[in-house]
């Protein structure tokens, strides 16, 4: 059985999709934050079967949570203090998500000229999409 | 300032205004031809469209005004590496609207971030073409004079056709349409506009056969279907002559039914269909220049009561 220590006082995220944990750690780019991380794949879930966890010791200046929520709105974000549980967060999806994937249409005008941002926006149906190609945004 | 990049950056009503001025011009053309003295089109095209830009030509000088541009990227800045926004702020400075076609997607909408001018989408790849669907409702509205309650058919590659799922995302707004697809399976419409009709409630249903759907219709949109986008040979050369228009079809369609198509055709309409007065797709084009005079007038805010 694998086991992780609980931690003290940070953060964890909850509820990943199998797979998507090590995309959610460059995302949010938890290498550069100078904390102890763990990321931890494939564990059972009651509710999903199985899932991915990530648990940040410490509390480091993290980017939009609600990128999180954009990606997977199952994820949990739970904040610990004193080895407790302190806060449940709730991100929400921002409208609007720039730079933190490329659009995937070759035939997309941001893949051929430089110093474009790649620029999605959330649609009716939960779904981002590029302002200019108007593509679904995919990051499995 | 405004932009015309895709159709629903028009409202219903600003639509149907505009809809309404083309008629007007379409009637009363004299009455336009100066209104665009001194004013200047600039037409940006990236990729050749000789009709598409006839056209937006036609309708500067029936306004009175003038046109400059390029045809293509080779006799224009991109060929030396310029970006769409650096093109379009010097542009600015020569022009006082440009129609921009462009083959990649979004290419307009950038450019309209950058221009101090209005901005229209001549065509950016296989996105939208805002244009030719207008110049598709204004032909429908001449024809069957409304835009509501019509069966509209839709015939040939509906999976790819651009000026297929605009068409329909425009006619979705106005009430009481319905829409009967016909194509083969593996041409089908996108399944994320079926759900669109679907939560609208819009009634539609799918065929294979054109011969079975045209005396329903009211409106009859026929697009080309290329042997490629088949998935087998035997599976093109079994269905290729479903999807044809010919007198026989003609023969069970209604009346007061209209053939459209966004041209150019080449054998999907039989030439014996074109001195059949149903035939509506050569006027199409001429409706083109009506539907650009206005929308120019309009994003000039020159639009005459």
């Amino acid at each position: 059985m694998l086991t992780i220590d609980r931690i003290q006082n940070g953060i964890i995220i909850d509820h990943i999709r199998t797979g998507m944990g090590i995309k959610l750690y460059r995302l949010l780019e938890l290498e550069q934050q100078g904390v102890p991380v763990a990321l931890i794949t494939g564990v059972h879930s009651k509710k999903y079967g199985t899932k991915d966890i990530i648990k940040i010791e410490g509390l480091p200046a993290l980017p939009e949570l609600g990128i999180l929520a954009a990606l997977d709105p199952h994820i949990t974000v739970l904040r610990i203090e004193n080895g407790e549980i302190s806060e449940r967060l709730n991100p929400q999806p921002p409208q609007r998500l720039t730079n933190i994937a490329k659009c995937g249409n070759a035939r997309c005008i941001t893949s051929c000229e430089e110093g474009i941002d790649h620029i999605f926006e959330r649609s009716d149906h939960g779904q981002y999409r590029c302002i200019y190609c108007t593509r679904v945004l995919t990051l499995d | 300032m405004r932009h015309l990049i895709e159709p629903m950056d028009f409202t219903v009503l600003e639509t149907e205004r505009l809809l309404a001025l083309a008629e007007d011009i379409a009637e009363r053309p004299e009455a336009y031809r100066d209104v665009c003295a001194y004013k200047k089109l600039a037409t940006l095209f990236y990729e050749p469209s000789t009709r598409t830009r006839l056209s937006f030509e036609a309708a500067m000088m029936n306004l009175g005004g003038k046109v400059l541009g390029f045809s293509s990227a080779d006799s224009s800045s991109a060929s030396k590496g310029e970006s769409v926004a650096d093109t379009i702020r010097v542009v600015s400075h020569y022009a006082d609207i440009a129609a921009i076609r462009h083959p990649m997607e979004g290419a307009p909408l950038r450019a309209s971030q950058y221009a101090s001018i209005p901005v229209i989408n001549a065509g950016d790849g296989g996105h939208q073409h805002p244009t030719q669907t207008l110049t598709d409702l204004l032909t429908i509205q001449r024809r069957a004079g409304r835009l509501t309650g019509l069966t509209l058919g839709l015939c040939g590659d509906l999976k790819y056709g651009r000026t297929v799922h605009s068409l329909v995302q425009s006619m979705m707004r106005w009430p009481g349409n319905r829409f009967v697809f016909i194509c083969p399976p593996e041409l089908s419409m996108p399944a994320y506009l079926l759900a669109e009709l679907r939560e609208a409630g819009i009634p539609f249903e799918t065929v294979e056969r054109l011969d079975e759907a045209i005396p329903m219709l009211d409106i009859l949109y026929m697009t080309r279907i290329q042997r490629e986008r088949f998935s087998s040979a035997a599976q093109y050369e079994r269905l290729k002559n479903c999807y044809i228009l010919t007198p026989a079809e003609m023969q069970r369609g209604q009346a007061h039914l209209a053939v459209l198509h966004p041209l150019p055709r080449v054998n999907e309409i039989a030439p014996a269909v074109d001195d059949d007065p149903r035939a509506a797709y050569f006027e199409q084009a001429g409706n083109g220049v009506y539907v650009r005079m206005a929308l120019i007038l309009t994003l000039l805010e020159l639009g005459l009561e």
